[in-house]
């Protein structure tokens, strides 16, 4: 029986930059949506049903010396071709635990640094989607921004350190994965935020996010601060953490910036998020440290799987930043955008309270990266 | 449409609706067709890129309810 290894375990080899080899055995189609990356991947790509009859023809591709992960859609597959390469004397071989479904629901919290008043920010790094949530904790008490749809993993996260979580907060409707806001502040008692522009149409009571009404985490004074910021959504809001953090939603991201059109025509928008980026980020400090929702890039995860940068070395280097003519940004943020999320129209319907899909409906639903940036 | 053998795939978690379904293809001739029941979402996509990869043509593919339909001509 094949060796199966962990999305925790393959998480934590990506994360510290061990040399992973990972054979897809899923078809040509799916692998090329959508696969696993970061650190040093590599990756070989080859449908099962092509190896039924045995995996000769892909032996002498394959590493002797570092452990070979197969994975496939759901597990089943990889078990099999996992089995064929042991038994082909592939004593290195693995199969992925759950597959990419179990892949794509994976947090690794990683700690993003202390807070000036005592406290701690962590980043919740989704390796399967690129997205990243967002873990203030101070005086025993504690604020997740964007939380993702397993709520579970935050839940024993401030458990294991005795936390009371008392907001959720999401930096905009999101179009890309089901929040996990409004599910989670619901079980634990505490409040969830939400920018009232992106929430005309929700069914359920919310908190308001409004520029002047900080948010505070534990009895001292970590600030969370909110800058509205739209041009992604139209409610689309950041948040200044401890002067010194500046959370970006899905606006700024490290190497990209936001599309305008997911939640409805960019044309409407590309001036917000135009003047978002050029202008209003413009006034805020170069030193914060840009904090987004996002990454779409392997080679935007740093430093122990950490996604991050300074404001000032974006405004140098982000190719979305750099564009001084108007026209030349519109064109670029509306015309050849790649293709939406998967499911996107029913995502921000289920983040409204509109539909309410049972679990299985929604881990398809969140099945593929978040392609919500666009590239300079 | 006319099949010469039927092969029930439906409640089977991939591989195995590919690897049954390889199976009853051995034992046709060229040119007959196999009718395929599967219920798991992702063998649809599989089915067709394995058909194509072996040079098998889908001759027709329809959905009802739960269950995918596929009918495949041997090369």
């Amino acid at each position: 029986m094949a060796k199966i290894m962990s999305t925790k375990e393959l998480a934590t080899k990506i994360v510290t930059g061990e040399a992973t080899f990972i054979l897809d055995v899923r078809n040509k189609d799916e692998f090329d949506n959508w696969k696993i990356e970061g650190g040093k991947v590599e990756l070989l790509n080859e449908a099962y049903f092509n190896l039924l009859d045995g995996v000769d023809s892909i032996t002498d591709k394959l590493p002797k010396d570092k452990d070979i992960i197969v994975v496939c859609a759901k597990g089943g597959s990889s078990e099999m071709i996992a089995d064929m390469l042991e038994e082909a004397g592939f004593q290195n071989a693995y199969s992925l635990e759950g597959g990419m479904k179990a892949w794509s629901e994976h947090l690794e919290p990683v700690k993003i640094g202390d807070l000036k008043d005592g406290g701690s920010l962590y980043q919740f790094v989704r390796l399967g989607k690129g997205c990243l949530s967002y873990f203030i904790e101070s005086n025993g008490e504690a604020a997740i921004i964007d939380t993702a749809r397993m709520i579970d993993t935050y839940e024993s996260f401030a458990a294991k350190k005795g936390l009371t979580i008392k907001h959720t907060i999401d930096t905009h409707l999101h179009a890309d994965h089901i929040s996990g806001g409004r599910r989670l502040a619901e079980k634990a008692g505490a409040t969830y935020h939400l920018p009232p522009k992106d929430a005309t149409e929700v069914t359920f009571d919310y908190t308001p996010v409004e520029e002047g009404n900080d948010i505070t985490v534990g009895k001292t004074t970590v600030k969370v601060q909110p800058i509205y910021s739209p041009g992604h959504t139209i409610g689309s809001t950041s948040f200044i953490i401890d002067d010194t953090y500046l959370i970006t939603g899905d606006i700024l991201f490290v190497k990209s910036i936001g599309r305008p059109d997911l939640a409805g025509l960019a044309e409407d928008w590309v001036g917000d998020l135009r003047n978002t980026l050029y202008s209003k980020y413009k006034e805020l400090s170069d030193d914060l440290i840009v904090l987004p929702a996002h990454y779409s890039f392997p080679e935007e995860l740093g430093e122990g799987g950490r996604v991050a940068a300074r404001l000032g070395d974006l405004y140098a280097k982000n190719s979305g930043l750099q564009v001084d003519d108007e026209d030349v940004f519109r064109k670029m943020v509306t015309e050849n955008l790649p293709p939406q999320p998967n499911a996107y129209q029913e995502i921000r319907k289920t983040n409204m309270g509109k539909i309410n899909p049972d679990l299985d409906e929604q881990k398809e639903m969140e099945t593929g990266p978040n392609r919500c940036a666009v590239e300079g | 449409m006319e099949a010469t053998k039927f092969l029930d795939a439906k409640g089977l978690a991939c591989p195995m609706p590919i690897v049954r379904t390889k199976k009853a293809m051995e034992d046709l001739s060229s040119g007959d067709v196999l009718e395929i029941h599967t219920t798991d979402k992702g063998s649809k996509s599989d089915l067709t890129a394995w058909a194509k990869s072996g040079g098998h043509e889908i001759l027709k593919e329809e959905q009802e309810a739960d269950v995918f339909k596929f009918w495949i001509k041997k090369a």
